[in-house]
């Protein structure tokens, strides 16, 4: 492929793409992110490549693999172009059907998405319910991407940013532009992007540095994930104007070992845009260099605090030291460093394309643009989504995700990883906006969201996040280190019906004192779950320690199994499943007999019992 | 030269020195566990928290850490540090209960009982004596390894320490006596990492006493370039 050498090369380059490409000719598009492969992706792919050979029609049907697509738990996703219909479930066997409904312009019914609520089937991605409410500037470029095919971006108007950047921009120019944007890192600090720009800009040396952290370690999310799968030149583009503007000619980019996809897909868009001329020497023809280095993480959640993670990419243990002097004037190898977020990077193409005010138009005073949200838990759809932001987290749970599975009451929301903090129902109509958030306890941070039903103990969800926190503390400071092993062992305590009087207390001093003293903002941060269930549902802590009792019944150690007698008809399907023999069959029409002494409470009795002849008291 | 303002007192102090060292020249008592004046300082133990305030708001800070500045204003007694002293040494307390140096300290902030299960360790994990190895002797033959509450101090993959040359600086500077070190004769032992270290000490050609290691002497030789003869009598004979 020959080299761009300049802007019209580039534009050049774009009209050759899309003349050889024919807009009608049918694609059939396999959603090939982690969460596809999860689902069997890589086999459904195969076998319509077979389908397509046998049949002998390679040069009617086109076939691609793209990144992920947001409704990740209906894959495998398969979308039909141009028409765009929209198969969630496909299977392997499912391929010769529908090979034969695109040759036909047909559709297969059967692999529509069926609306919950209608009964409908619905044929058009943007008409599902969970797509409807999104705004999707940032991650929508995934459905239409093969990752590893630089052409399928530069087809889309991808380096037209870099080109408008480096062309006709000067560098104070591009730095007024985010800054106008009002951009806020996406990492989760929410710090003004612009800001920080300009002080790495300002600062003195001569060498800088710019690094996308991409350490994203919060259970449950994969925001960043899935775009640096989907679409890393989106990545790469905001990092190279980010490097022009800021005056850096090498770069970093941190990514975790245990997101091989992310890695490979990445080193291959990394070699393809030294390949066009996007990296490199003398970028675009315009003098520019600017050289990109990829880092994988050794799997520690704390290198995803910037500090830690400075220290990681300089060989040293990946230990967070104190910010008193930023990085920006004093980073990686003491000199002046920007790092951003995946998230945040990938804004900055968009803001530069289509202007500053067309972003602040989106979101609320404080918090313009999008903000992409890994919604799981007990709701209906779970999946990446990208909302405006001012959105409510209502609308967040029940227009897009379906509200909560089973018909289940809602009991709370996690945002921001596991030091955000539980947002409660009270607060469900509370705009998303990193400073709303963070008035009620928790925090944005890079989008985690973790929706919790009326079965979930909120006592027994702080310990699990704070024994998360405790694994993953690096260790190097006594607030953090010791601070959260004894709040973890409160809170175990508690769950385990050991609570006493005064444990409400300690964890609240406890909590105080792990947010001021501690070293980083992983400290800083971890009393929030502890700190927000003691503020909002206060009253289970009380029944733990004072009652004995977990109004969740789900504290093994305080609830106890039993048989209704007048409910159970002796079918003896309790008997055959119970691990421990604690059951007895007593014979036919009898009802069985649980003996409490054997009983381990794992709860399965009461799973496979079809006449709800067990209760949990 | 900058001033700034430490529990009352106009304190003047040198562009680039921390709260600490502005303290300390001051004769203002700020308590430290993790701190050496010879080391970089690391903000481990927390102790040596204080209070900054600025345009109406305050914040805690490492004063080890954090650079003096034009103007500001420190407090070491406020109640936020002082429940962070307390804090500090009753989880210290309760990880080392019989460590004397930590009894001291709970005494003097008036902690008399921890309210934590009790472990029996002897080393906080301040990192001195990893700091000391390797800035210091420039030898680094341990570190702190593992994280969260696996961390410990150790030699590289747990095995002998290999690179130690029983200079003992660890055990000086350790502030627990966690790293217990011992002469008998012509041996030095230190009792801490895996297995247990054993060096063979050198006598002082003047007057008889052990004064050193001889692969600390090696070492020593290497780094100044003095000849064999220099080493061959201990420092009070020079």
């Amino acid at each position: 492929m020959p080299r761009v050498n300049s802007r019209s090369d580039l534009e050049k380059l774009r009209k050759e793409i899309q003349a050889k490409r024919d807009p009608n000719k049918p694609c059939i598009s396999v959603s090939s992110g982690t969460c596809g492969r999860a689902f069997g992706s890589k086999r459904v792919y195969a076998a319509f490549e077979e389908e397509i050979k046998k049949r002998g029609l390679k040069v009617e049907i086109a076939i691609k693999k793209t990144g992920c697509l947001g409704f990740c738990e209906r894959g495998t996703l398969v979308v039909i172009y141009p028409e765009e219909i929209f198969y969630t479930r496909v299977q392997p066997k499912d391929a010769p059907e529908v090979v034969q409904s695109v040759k036909e312009r047909k559709i297969v019914d059967r692999l529509l998405y069926t609306d919950p609520v209608t009964r409908k089937k619905i044929t058009y991605e943007s008409e599902i319910p969970f797509y409807k409410a999104q705004q999707r500037i940032i991650s929508e470029a995934n459905r239409w991407i093969d990752p590893r095919n630089i052409e399928d971006y530069v087809a889309l108007g991808g380096y037209t940013a870099l080109s408008k950047a480096i062309f006709e921009m000067t560098p104070e120019e591009v730095l007024e532009e985010i800054k106008g944007a009002n951009l806020r890192g996406r990492g989760g600090g929410g710090f003004p992007t612009g800001r920080k720009w300009e002080t790495t800009k300002k600062a003195l040396g001569e060498l800088k540095y710019v690094i996308v952290n991409c350490d994203e370690g919060d259970p449950g999310a994969y925001m960043d994930r899935s775009l640096m799968e989907g679409n890393p030149h989106s990545v790469l583009e905001g990092l190279i104007i980010g490097a022009y503007t800021i005056g850096a000619h090498e770069g970093y980019i941190y990514i975790r070992n245990e997101y091989p996809l992310a890695v490979e897909n990445l080193r291959i868009a990394v070699n393809q845009a030294e390949e066009y001329g996007f990296l490199g020497g003398n970028i675009l023809g315009s003098g520019f260099d600017f050289r990109v280095r990829i880092n994988r993480g050794g799997g520690a959640f704390v290198c995803g605090e910037s500090s830690a993670l400075m220290a990681s990419l300089e060989g040293r243990p990946g230990e967070p030291r104190a910010k008193y002097i930023h990085a920006a004037e004093r980073g990686l190898w003491d000199r002046p460093t920007n790092l951003n977020n995946v998230e945040t990077w990938a804004n900055v193409p968009q803001i530069i394309l289509k202007g500053a005010d067309w972003f602040r138009g989106m979101g609320t005073d404080g918090s313009k643009g999008t903000k992409i949200f890994s919604l799981v838990g007990k709701v209906n759809n779970t999946g990446l989504v990208e909302v405006p932001m001012g959105i409510t987290l209502r609308e967040i749970i029940y227009d897009i995700g379906g509200g909560i599975r089973d018909n289940k009451k809602f009991k709370a929301v996690q945002t921001g990883g596991p030091s955000g903090g539980f947002i409660p129902e009270s607060l469900l109509d509370l705009r998303v906006d990193f400073d709303e958030i963070s008035k009620v306890g928790s925090m944005m941070g890079s989008g985690g969201m973790i929706v919790m039903d009326e079965g979930t103990c909120m006592v027994d969800m702080a310990r699990y996040f704070l024994s998360f926190l405790e694994g993953e503390s690096c260790g190097k400071c006594v607030p953090c280190r010791e601070g959260i092993k004894r709040m973890r062992q409160i809170l175990t305590g508690i769950t385990e019906g050991r609570g006493k009087e005064g444990d409400i207390d300690l964890l609240e001093r406890l909590a105080s004192y792990v947010a001021d003293a501690s070293l980083c903002a992983l400290g800083i941060t971890a009393p929030n779950p502890v700190l927000t269930s003691l503020r909002y549902f206060r009253n289970e802590y009380e029944a733990h320690i004072k009652e004995k009792r977990c109004l969740a019944k789900q504290c093994k150690e305080l609830i106890s199994y039993h048989i209704i007698d007048e409910k159970c008809p002796g079918c003896g399907l309790c008997v055959k499943n119970c691990p421990v023999e604690a059951i007895t069959f007593m014979g036919k029409k009898k009802p069985v007999i649980l003996d409490q002494s054997k009983c381990i409470k794992c709860g399965i009795c009461f799973d496979v019992c079809k006449l709800s002849a067990i209760e949990v008291r | 030269m900058v001033t700034l303002t430490i529990d009352g007192r106009e304190v003047r102090a040198k562009e680039g020195s921390t709260i600490l060292e502005a303290a300390l020249e001051e004769d203002i008592y700020i308590p430290t566990l993790c701190y050496y004046e010879r080391v970089s300082p690391a903000g481990v133990c927390r102790l040596c928290s204080v209070e900054i305030f600025r345009d109406g708001d305050s914040r805690i800070v490492a004063s080890c850490l954090y650079p003096v500045e034009e103007g500001l204003v420190v407090k070491t007694d406020t109640e936020k540090v002082m429940n962070i002293r307390k804090m500090t040494v009753e989880l210290l307390l309760a990880r080392c209960p019989d460590v004397k140096v930590i009894q001291d300290l709970a005494h003097n902030f008036g902690v008399e009982r921890t309210e934590f299960s009790l472990e029996d360790k002897k080393c906080i994990l301040c990192g001195l004596c990893a700091r000391v190895c390797e800035e210091i002797v420039g030898v680094g033959a341990i570190s702190l390894v593992g994280r969260g509450t696996e961390r410990s101090v150790n030699t590289p993959f747990l095995e002998e320490p290999g690179a130690c040359i029983g200079c003992g600086s660890c055990a000086f500077v350790c502030p627990t006596s966690a790293i217990r070190m011992e002469d008998i004769g012509d041996t030095r032992t230190i009792y801490r990492w895996k297995r247990k270290a054993e060096f063979k000490l050198k006598e002082c050609k003047k007057c008889g006493r052990y004064w050193a290691t001889e692969a600390q002497i090696e070492h020593m030789k290497k780094k100044t370039g003095l000849p064999e003869e220099f080493f061959e009598v201990c420092p009070n004979c020079r």
